[in-house]
């Protein structure tokens, strides 16, 4: 195939040439950094919370005196337990992808000058973690007399599980198991190190923190209270979360069922990624529509081209080419084209995503985006130019012979 | 002339009516999603007061004495003693203490299950400085502020609620455990954004859109609310952790917001100079060790809390882009067309016809072709933001079309248009006629 004569023409054609390469360009720009947001609020919605999720749901309770706290928790914990299919139920502060119970910065040293980060803390009475299904990599599960008396918002002095992520980000390559830390007044020892356990208000922004978690052991009281954990099978819960709701108000009359937060925890998943699942709808929308554009784009200007062409075409054939000859022509001719833009566009694609890490704080494109997608506008310029060039593959030869 | 040229442009579109019907879906298509995003960023980004916006400030003071962090910028609220102390020293014109919290709402009368509600417990010049609307009663005053009233505003979605939308001015309201009266009923009321209430927007990441909430079901004087909802208050940030979690009162935490109405310029230097001065004053006492103070005007307040959700500029973004993908498409599409009645326009031309006729002909038809895709692109708008409404975003029930964007969606179709066709109009314009002529 000589492409000497296609560049030729497409001289002739500069404007149109350079509108369709442009458009492939912007396309290809667009295409990899919205597949590129996609994939980031994809992998954030697969987050790993580290917790049997179908078998736990989450009853919170609001509006109770808090000088009722123990009358209630005893009431709501035997009361729910009472409904059958229910396997256990735990008093604890929060579940992940529940409301944020509490988030606080930690210290190293008691002096609270070597600042850590912000983990979130997770507080639940005898056997919660066995009931999350919290996988232990090092040390021990809290025993009993791990578990004590809620001050503030944790224990004074607790013997914690924490991630292995934040393990990993506190004592970098040491053993974290004995490890000391603080937040203000209170102090805590690493007794285990569970695989996951996620955030509970988790923001993709700050993604090395969606596993910076630590787990005190505490027993209900004044400040845990209201808020519990049903463990049930996973067929069942669904239906034992709809009769723990119906129950609440006969067990306690003087509280008031928080319906925001009161869900199974795949419901909760569902609700917290909702805007992210929307906004992964939109951007396939526009992905779509984007490639359509284009490809009726390439099809208008080829087939007018075909038509300018046609007494050329017939030319061609009345010399001796064949039919192959004038498609593969168009062919060479589209592929020459989105090729130029695609060149364009790859340069466009990194200087936007550039620009959108700076303002938007989009993750960096993966560079193996780019090959993807100009296959991507290579395959829909050779679907988009093959009506248009069958059309002038079929022009007879014996147009050649009219009224030139 | 310009009918004549409508004339042709009408009969032209007659032709080709496939490479016709590309264009205006295209156009169609790109509008669409440009007007739908343009729209919600529009509703989003307004002046909730619009008049009065310059005239109000949010107040700040440093009262984290910690030295952890840097303390370029004041905390976004103020502990408990600048606040009082800044409110009671009534410098301002107006001003209004706000902090919100959660509580337990029954109206004997009703016979309903409790509700857990947002309460805002402000000062009495809330009200005439927000220009916030009544439906019955008015509010309550300054010296039920001083003497901490056990009375109430609420809002017209509650009365509707509780009382069916009567006057329930006089009708009891029990809050927590305390029996209130209430004193006014407003009128529906949904500033956007729900600005007296942003803070925190530099910590968000860019997910603001809390800030487009409906405001609070129930107001009560500030300290009244204090007492009646004691031990269920939520701090900004504590610098210690409090004694007793809920109650903030005197503790190390920062949690109340003071907005200010300053009616001249001379007003806002000298406040200004007067929270300098508290501040430094206070340094004096000891209390307090940082002395940055800050006095935004409201709409600086929201500029500084990036108060537009990202999600919302990265879609208009996306569409904008994509509509210039249109726009490339229609200028091709465009050339095509115009190119092929290379014969007509050199006859047009041999006729007599100057460059500039031919080029103000090709331009009516890319116009008309824009005013159709601005149909379309109406239409697509309305569903697009249909779409937006069944989202569940807290500012989903504020999303319309008003007349400004109406009116843009067409003067963007058609200038969109206009673009797309002056450079093939030129093009056409430079068809010599005699080569056409010949091949005729």
């Amino acid at each position: 195939m000589q492409i000497q004569p296609i560049l030729a023409a497409l001289r002739k054609h500069r404007l149109a040439t350079v509108l369709i390469a442009m458009e492939i360009a912007l396309a290809c720009a667009v295409l990899c950094n919205a597949c590129s947001m996609i994939a980031s609020r994809l992998s954030a919605m697969h987050i790993d919370s580290g917790v049997d999720e179908a078998s736990l749901g989450f009853i919170a309770l609001q509006g109770f005196d808090p000088k009722t706290a123990n009358d209630l928790n005893a009431r709501v914990v035997s009361g729910l337990r009472a409904i059958s299919g229910v396997q256990s139920v735990h008093v604890i502060n929060s579940v992940p992808f529940g409301p944020q119970a509490g988030a606080t910065g930690i210290t190293l040293d008691q002096a609270g000058k070597q600042f850590r980060g912000v983990p979130e803390f997770y507080v639940g009475d005898p056997g919660t973690p066995e009931a999350l299904g919290l996988q232990l990599v090092a040390g021990r599960m809290p025993a009993a007399d791990d578990y004590q008396p809620v001050k503030n918002f944790v224990p004074a002095s607790s013997r914690v599980l924490i991630t292995r992520t934040l393990a990993e980000h506190l004592w970098p390559g040491e053993n974290a198991l004995g490890k000391e830390f603080w937040t203000g007044p209170f102090h805590f020892r690493v007794i285990g190190v569970v695989a996951n356990l996620s955030v509970q208000q988790y923001d993709e922004e700050g993604e090395q923190g969606a596993q910076w978690t630590v787990f005190a052991p505490g027993l209900p009281g004044p400040q845990l209270a209201g808020t519990y954990l049903i463990r049930a099978n996973p067929q069942d819960l669904d239906r034992v979360m709809t009769e723990a709701k119906a129950a609440i108000a006969r067990i306690a009359p003087d509280a008031v069922l928080d319906y925001e937060w009161s869900d199974t925890l795949p419901a909760l998943r569902t609700k917290f990624f909702r805007t992210d699942r929307a906004m992964t709808g939109l951007l396939v929308g526009v992905i779509v529509a984007l490639l359509g554009v284009t490809a009726f784009g390439i099809v208008g200007l080829a087939s007018f081209w075909v038509a300018q062409r046609r007494k050329q075409i017939g030319i061609r054939r009345a010399l001796g080419a064949t039919r192959a000859d004038i498609l593969r022509y168009f062919q060479t001719e589209n592929f020459l084209i989105v090729s130029f833009g695609i060149v364009l566009g790859i340069v466009l694609a990194i200087g936007i995503n550039l620009a959108l890490m700076k303002w938007f704080e989009v993750s960096r494109l993966p560079l193996w985006y780019l090959p993807v997608g100009a296959l991507v506008l290579w395959g829909l310029g050779q679907l988009a130019v093959l009506a248009p060039a069958l059309r002038a593959a079929a022009v007879p030869p014996v147009v050649a012979t009219r009224s030139v | 002339m310009f009918a004549y040229y409508l004339e042709l442009a009408l009969r032209s579109l007659k032709h080709n009516r496939a490479l016709n019907v590309l264009m205006v879906v295209a156009i169609a298509v790109g509008i669409g999603a440009s007007m739908t995003t343009l729209t919600v960023l529009h509703i989003l980004s307004g002046d909730p007061l619009p008049g009065k916006s310059a005239r109000l400030f949010y107040a700040q003071v440093d009262g984290d004495p910690t030295p952890d962090y840097k303390h370029a910028e004041p905390p976004d609220a103020l502990d408990y003693q600048s606040a009082v102390d800044l409110w009671s020293a009534r410098r301002a014109d107006r001003q209004a203490l706000i902090v919100d919290s959660q509580i337990k709402t029954r109206a004997p009368e009703a016979n309903r299950p409790p509700l857990m509600l947002m309460m805002l417990s402000t000062t009495s010049d809330f009200f005439p400085m927000f220009e916030v609307p009544f439906e019955y009663g008015s509010a309550w005053t300054p010296e039920d502020d001083a003497n901490r009233a056990r009375v109430a505003v609420i809002s017209s979605d509650l009365n509707d609620k509780l009382f069916g939308g009567q006057d329930s001015v006089g009708k009891t309201l029990r809050l927590g455990d305390a029996d209130v009266r209430i004193v006014g009923v407003l009128k529906p009321w949904r500033p956007s954004p729900q600005f007296y209430d942003v803070r925190g927007g530099r910590f968000s990441n860019g997910d603001t859109s809390d800030y487009y909430t409906k405001p609070e079901d129930v107001f009560t004087p500030f300290y009244t609310g204090l007492e009646i909802n004691d031990g269920n208050f939520n701090q900004f940030n504590c610098w210690a952790p409090p004694p007793n979690p809920g109650h903030l009162v005197n503790s190390p935490c920062n949690w109340v917001g003071l907005w200010v109405e300053l009616d001249s310029a001379a007003k806002v230097v000298s406040y200004r100079e007067f929270l300098n001065s508290y501040a430094q004053q206070q340094k004096t006492l000891g209390r307090i060790r940082y002395t940055e103070t800050r006095l935004r005007d409201l709409m600086q307040w929201l500029d500084f809390n990036q108060y537009v959700p990202r999600n919302a500029k990265l879609q208009t973004w996306l569409a904008f882009a994509f509509l210039a993908i249109c726009l490339f498409n229609t200028v091709g599409l465009l050339l095509a067309k115009f190119l092929r009645r290379a014969g007509e326009i050199g006859v047009r031309r041999a006729l007599g016809a100057s460059r500039g006729a031919v080029f103000a002909q090709c331009l009516t038809e890319a116009g008309l072709i824009g005013l159709l895709g601005g149909v379309g692109g109406w239409l697509l708008t309305l569903l697009g933001l249909w779409l937006v409404r069944r989202q569940p975003t807290p500012y989903s029930d504020l999303v319309h079309m008003d007349v400004a964007m109406f009116f843009t969606t067409f003067v963007l179709a058609v200038v969109v248009s206009l673009i797309a066709g002056a450079l093939p109009a030129l093009r056409a314009s430079r068809i010599a006629p005699a080569l056409q002529l010949k091949t005729l």
